[in-house]
């Protein structure tokens, strides 16, 4: 009989797997990691080893002992995940809440739908969310950075976040140019770099974007879904402060502060939980602007990209059955 | 720099590896015997004209095409009819061939001009050209093998505007269409002259890929002798040899789904196709013999063989130095589209335009892992289809959905296959659903 191997076309694979797009994403996170490092120094490392290594150890126990299935924790979306979820913590967070958020994380967005690939949410917004509804004090107590590796920060004082501050003060009553005044409101060139305080991965914006230039370059996400949030929170914020400078900020503001760079182009972009078509995908870019800049504006919470996209993750179905590409040839043809 | 032309949706660009692309085209040896698949053409097989023991000369019609859809065989060779009966081909399957003890002494049939003397001018009118086309059992050289004389008869109430000549040869590896342009470019203006004659229209395309830079300059050069021929160099980019791709290219119209080119106004032939018009009605000279390019990383000598239709691909092999020991696979056709055949008794046929060895290592394919709805499979579809979910719906035997979301329209391209990082077998699942919704269709009727 034939020795040779008898297969269908095609006979030969591109350079892609999953593997290499876990590690690019990994790859575009390193900017940000050395930033968080830079202003927070060994806490940040602290966080960041316990989230990754939590992931991991959850996601090997589970498939090892409870689902009895092959264990993949090398593919690296673990790691993604891990890194993904320290990023929206602050720095000083208690080792334990870390290690409950990573449970949530792959326990149960993860796993529990299957594994990669099968999860309708954001895992490490799940995780993240679950922690800050479960550990309000501990997830918005916010350290001030202090740059190059200062003594352990557990001491040091914390501030609230610039989104904080915005809130607090229109709640207090005040107008926007009182607020911008406020000594502990981080300048316009701080919000870039990230030198305020914030989560741990939210803190520069140049850095976040390096990052997602880079992936978009490499192909693993797709431009539409972070250029279609930032735009709408811009126009969105734009309009309002338009029609009232004295209580809506201007929407450069929204761009820099918060989750939103970190949002729109590592967790929004999450290949499993966005549309498929681009078409979808705007739609779905759209909405989360749309629900931050209502959140954020109008709600209970100062940032709300996290709620955001979760609620958007639940519309995908819907998104991927009624945003199709377009067919070749069915122009002025549809039956 | 200008931007190339090319076909705007999805598309993937795989490793050319065109090794044989300087090698000339040579001629093989004969082989002693041959065996000649009665289904060489889309559409049915052709009806055979000869017994056991008959004594046929090379070019002699050996089997009619009868349906509409069908086209005519004739001998390769001299020699004598062995037996009728099943041989294995490249499908992989046994099917009905002629097989014929092959004589060293050749005697052509008559009325057959073998000289190599080029007649440029044009006689014939259009429907002489048609049947002589259909008599000399053209069909499309490109690998779909449709009949040629077919796709010449135009439905009442259409006109061709363009006839789009396919010289784009997007496969990895494939070079013979390369060297026929290189080799044949005089044969090949005169075929496309003749094809317009018969189509009745002023212009006619050659699109051609960006890497064939020497095939774009010799036939431009050529081509200032011929009134209503352009070249369109064309950006590297698979599956750009697909008619439906082609003709967005190069016209920029859009082919609707389920319809032929012919409603957008063109027609495409392959060069080779072409090349094999201008031999069946300037020189009366039927299909017998083809371009086959035999490649591979491990091939010692990768080359371009004019090779006579029933060949055993063995004998391709052997004249590029020996099949070399790591030889996982072995495909007919490019790595794209291609199939893997079982044997090295399978004849070369009309649709055959390459002899791919893989390595042993190229040849498996990746573990196949979960999905992560990346959605590459969907940015690279050329046919703006979804490939995950139509692999998902063959598998849960949705059909009825597959047929909404467009199976039908796949082209087999393999690109979403290509790109899934998840190395999952999307096309086998595509090939699977398109063949239920097929007889689904069918059922209907």
């Amino acid at each position: 009989m034939s020795q040779f191997t008898i297969s269908g076309s095609p006979h030969v694979h591109g350079e892609e797997n999953v593997k290499k797009i876990m590690y690019t994403v990994v790859l575009a996170l390193v900017p940000a990691i050395l930033v968080s490092i830079y202003f927070f120094g060994i806490d940040a490392v602290r966080v960041l080893l316990i989230a990754v290594i939590s992931c991991l150890f959850f996601e090997w126990v589970i498939q090892k002992y409870l689902i009895k299935g092959p264990v993949t924790i090398t593919d690296g979306s673990a790691v993604v995940a891990g890194l993904l979820l320290a990023f929206n913590v602050p720095a000083n967070l208690p080792w334990w809440i870390m290690v409950i958020g990573a449970l949530v994380t792959i326990g149960i967005a993860k796993m529990s739908f299957g594994g990669l690939g099968k999860n309708p949410f954001n895992p490490a917004l799940v995780g993240r969310v679950f922690m800050l509804i479960s550990f309000p004090v501990q997830m918005t107590s916010w350290p001030v950075p202090k740059p190059l590796f200062a003594n352990s920060l557990t001491d040091a004082i914390t501030g609230p976040t610039a989104l904080g501050l915005l809130k607090e003060g229109l709640d207090a009553g005040k107008n926007i140019d009182q607020i911008l005044a406020d000594p502990s409101m981080p300048a316009y060139l701080d919000r870039l770099t990230g030198n305020m305080s914030g989560s741990l991965g939210e803190m520069s914006a140049i850095a976040l974007i390096i990052g997602g230039l880079f992936m978009i370059w490499r192909k693993v996400i797709d431009w539409q879904v972070p250029f279609s949030i930032i735009l709408t929170v811009f126009v969105f914020a734009g309009i309002f402060h338009l029609i009232d400078p004295e209580i809506y900020i201007d929407p450069v503001f929204h761009l820099f502060t918060g989750g939103l760079m970190l949002g729109a182009i590592y967790m929004a972009t999450d290949m499993v939980s966005s549309p498929m078509n681009i078409s979808g995908k705007w739609v779905y870019g759209i909405g989360i602007g749309l629900i931050t800049i209502i959140i954020r504006m109008w709600g209970a919470y100062p940032e709300g990209i996290s709620f955001a996209i979760l609620i958007m993750n639940a519309f995908v179905p819907l998104i991927n059955y009624g945003f199709k590409p377009r067919r070749f040839g069915l122009v002025g043809n549809k039956k | 720099m200008i931007a190339l032309k090319t076909f705007k949706k999805g598309g993937v660009h795989p490793e050319e590896n065109k090794i044989s692309a300087n090698s000339p085209i040579q001629k093989l040896a004969f082989p002693k015997q041959v065996v000649v698949p009665l289904g060489q053409n889309l559409g049915t097989p052709s009806k055979p004209l000869v017994k056991r023991g008959d004594e046929v000369k090379t070019g002699q019609l050996i089997a009619k095409g009868e349906s509409f859809i069908s086209a005519n065989l004739h001998s390769p060779f001299t020699g004598k009819v062995l037996k009728i009966d099943d041989a294995i081909d490249s499908s992989g399957y046994r099917r009905p061939a002629i097989f014929i003890d092959v004589e060293e002494d050749e005697k052509w049939e008559e009325g057959i001009d073998t000289s190599e003397t080029i007649i440029r001018d044009i006689k014939a009118d259009k429907q002489t050209i048609i049947d002589k086309i259909k008599e000399c059992g053209i069909v499309g050289l490109g690998g779909a093998t449709f009949p040629t004389h077919v796709k010449l008869m135009i439905p009442d109430g259409r006109k061709a505007e363009y006839l789009i000549i396919n010289g784009v040869e997007c496969e990895p590896y494939l070079t013979s269409d390369h060297r026929l342009m290189l080799e044949k470019g005089e044969q090949l203006l005169i075929g496309i002259k003749i094809l317009m004659k018969a189509l009745a229209v002023e212009r006619a395309i050659i699109g051609i890929e960006n890497n064939k830079t020497d095939a774009i300059n010799h036939l431009t050069e050529l081509a200032k002798q011929y009134a209503g021929i352009d070249i369109q160099p064309l950006k590297v980019k698979y599956p750009q040899g697909g008619e439906k791709q082609l003709i967005k290219a190069t016209v920029n119209r859009e082919v609707p789904s389920g319809k032929l080119p012919i409603e957008v106004g063109c027609v495409v032939c392959n060069v080779g196709t072409a090349v094999a018009v201008y031999e069946a009605v300037q020189k009366n000279k039927p299909l017998i013999e083809r371009v086959v390019t035999v490649t591979g990383k491990a091939v010692k000598k990768p080359s371009n063989f004019l090779v006579r239709i029933g060949t055993p691909v063995q004998m391709l092999i052997d004249a590029a130095e020996g099949l070399p020991e790591n030889t996982g696979k072995i495909i007919n056709g490019g790595p794209m589209m291609g199939k893997a055949i079982t044997s090295l008794e399978v004849p070369v046929v009309k649709g055959s335009s390459g002899i791919l060895l893989m390595k042993n290592e190229e040849s498996k394919r990746g573990v196949p892992q979960t999905c992560i709805r990346c959605s590459k499979c969907t940015l690279a579809c050329p046919m703006g289809l979804e490939p995950f979910l139509l692999a998902k719906l063959a598998k849960l035997s949705l059909h009825e959905r597959a047929e909404k979301e467009k199976i039908m329209d796949c082209i087999e391209c393999g690109s979403c296959q290509f790109t899934c990082p998840s190395n999952l077998p999307l096309l086998d699942f595509l090939r699977l659903g398109k063949n239920k919704v097929g007889q689904l269709i069918r059922s209907r009727k």
